[in-house]
């Protein structure tokens, strides 16, 4: 079959590039929180001895996420076990304290580390609690991504996303690369390269594995990728074109939209590409499914109204019902992960802005000033949208988080980044 | 095959001889008038003769309207214009003489909004192009429509002649996709 022969192909080309260097994705932090709460992180005691300083991974996720105002941590590192002064943090205008220690543990031949750390509110002159990881070198980021998140989630009691990871495209002259990184731009990996486009990454709920359309075939087909293993399957593959694939909330179907049977239009298959069954009906475009949270609806963009607008129908089929009513063209429906809003894609004087809608009462907000917005997706706390954008004629992603407020810009040099998509929590 | 050849038509020869004297040959005929075996070696289908002015080698003339390959279409519309008319009839003639012919029609889109969007749009732009031809007789089978979006950009400036320019069908047949 056709399918086995493109598979060998592109397996070659896995290997090949998985190993290939990669321009850094780099993050720029262009706007705050109105109320950001002071932080002191002290170093840990012992982290010295590894090759890169942990608590510089913490401070930045705090700083990047636009909350936290990292105050002077002093230049003594303090172990968890420190007896905190309170006042004089308070005096120092800390509102909270971390402090712990990295530890070399001897278990075998590989050396593996022990961080521990206690958080401190200086405010209510009690300590919050504390976590202990295990990790051996190259893991050590990753262990300070979540003493982030801890801190994060502690004091904001909500929970924080320095664990997570992004998948996006980066495009450069005749190459298209889709890439996951760490949230913080960090480690990127390429999943797959081609020379032909990819569009509409999609993490699976449960963060194994990727669905998107690739153009290797020059027509769109829509693949399922494992992470771990890097093979793939073909999830749609029909006459004509196939495109924009959105998980089910229990990661066991996928909507997709065809032109198999005339138009675009949505259907619902499973994971392994069995089972197709048509979702909707309508003579115009349906294209864009993303189900809500719950399962119980798909959020999609139609023109069957003459103009392409935002429309919803019950996940099982029935009547859609219109969501978005102002301008001409509202595209690119994204839930919050709490379901409360929506992140779209509107079209104001010629401009492509980022807006959210308040489901409950149909109030909008644009989020951003750049002009050529696309792809949103949520953060899956719900605090921050990444999307693609252009700026100074170059294809780069920015964050901005649901008020507006933060905003971050993402970018790769000399290349075009685009099509963003943002994992879920990882457990 | 080839070594084989003189000898095939040798008996051919041979067999025309010893039956019966030539007929006179009627022009027009003489492709038909082939022996099965001759057919087989590595001829091409040849179309009837009233499909004649189709010619595959018009496909690439660029003397003829069949080497053009594109519709263009206004923005975020997708019905072919008028002035494309002569050129889609062109294609669909094409595909009716050669109906052994296969076209994939790729539809594009400018890169302004969605790139899921724009690809729904360059598939209705594809669709209706397969439409005109399947109303002026080409087969359903013969004709594949298919978007590429906003991906395959002709002109890659950022600017209104650009996008028109790629607000766009493309044809391509057998052997170019």
């Amino acid at each position: 079959m056709m399918t086995s022969a493109l598979f060998r192909r592109l397996s070659v080309m896995l290997l090949c590039y998985a190993a290939a260097a990669h321009a850094q994705l780099s993050i720029e932090i262009t706007g705050a929180g109105a109320n950001r709460l002071p932080i002191a992180v002290a170093d840990f005691a012992g982290e010295r001895i590894v090759s890169q300083a942990l608590t510089s991974v913490v401070r930045a996720d705090l700083e990047r996420s636009g909350l936290f105002q990292l105050t002077d941590p002093g230049a003594l590192p303090l172990a968890e076990s420190t007896v905190v002064n309170y006042a004089d943090w308070k005096n120092r205008g800390a509102d909270a304290l971390a402090v712990g220690s990295v530890t070399p543990v001897s278990s075998g031949a590989a050396s593996r580390y022990e961080t521990r750390f206690l958080l401190h509110d200086v405010q209510k002159q009690a300590a919050l609690g504390g976590q202990t990881y295990v990790s051996n070198a190259t893991q050590l980021r990753a262990a300070a991504h979540r003493v982030a998140d801890y801190i994060y989630e502690q004091l904001l009691h909500e929970p924080g996303i320095f664990s997570t990871r992004i998948a996006y495209v980066v495009k450069s002259t005749g190459r298209y690369e889709l890439q996951i990184a760490d949230a913080d731009g960090m480690n990127a990996q390429t999943a797959l390269a081609s020379r032909e486009p990819i569009i509409s990454p999609t993490w699976s709920p449960d963060g194994t594995h990727l669905a998107y359309v690739s153009f290797e075939a020059k027509k769109p087909i829509v693949y399922v990728h494992s992470l771990a293993t890097g093979r793939r399957h073909v999830a749609a593959n029909f006459k004509g074109s196939n495109s924009a694939p959105a998980w089910s909330p229990d990661g066991k179907k996928l909507a997709v939209v065809l032109s198999k049977d005339g138009g675009s239009q949505m259907y619902l298959v499973n994971a392994d590409g069995s089972g197709l069954v048509r979702l909707a009906s309508s003579a115009g475009i349906d294209t864009e499914p993303q189900f809500s949270p719950d399962g119980q609806f798909i959020y999609f963009t139609s023109d069957r109204g003459g103009s392409p607008q935002i429309y919803r129908i019950p996940a099982g089929g029935g009547d859609a019902q219109r969501i978005t009513f102002e301008g001409s063209y509202n595209v690119t429906p994204r839930l919050s992960p709490d379901a409360k809003s929506m992140a779209y894609v509107t079209r104001n004087n010629g401009r492509f802005q980022l807006a959210l809608m308040d489901l409950a009462t149909k109030q909008s907000l644009v989020l951003t000033d750049t002009t050529k917005d696309e792809s949103p997706s949520f953060a899956p706390n719900g605090r921050m949208i990444i999307y693609a954008t252009e700026v100074g004629g170059r294809g780069v992603l920015a964050a901005v988080s649901s008020d507006g407020r933060v905003k971050q810009k993402l970018s790769v040099q000399a290349a075009d980044v685009r099509e963003p998509s943002w994992g879920p929590f990882v457990k | 095959m080839r070594k084989l050849f003189p000898a095939v038509l040798a008996s051919l020869i041979l067999a025309a001889c010893g039956s019966q004297p030539p007929a006179p040959e009627q022009s027009g005929a003489k492709v038909e008038d082939r022996t099965p075996a001759a057919v087989k070696a590595d001829s091409t289908p040849v179309a009837p003769a009233s499909a004649g002015e189709y010619s595959l080698a018009m496909l690439k003339d660029p003397k003829s309207i069949l080497s053009k390959r594109s519709v263009f279409f206004d923005f975020d519309q997708y019905v072919i214009k008028d002035e494309f008319k002569s050129l889609v009839e062109a294609h669909g003639h094409m595909l009716v003489a050669n109906p052994q012919v296969k076209m994939l029609i790729q539809g594009n889109a400018d890169e302004r909004g969605s790139r899921e969007y724009n690809l729904a749009l360059g598939q209705k732009r594809a669709e209706a192009l397969k439409k005109t031809l399947i109303l002026l007789g080409a087969k359903e089978a013969q004709v594949e429509a298919v978007s590429l979006g906003e991906e395959k950009p002709r002109c890659t400036e950022h600017d209104e002649t650009c996008w028109a320019e790629n607000r766009r069908d493309d044809m391509l047949y057998s052997g170019e996709f």
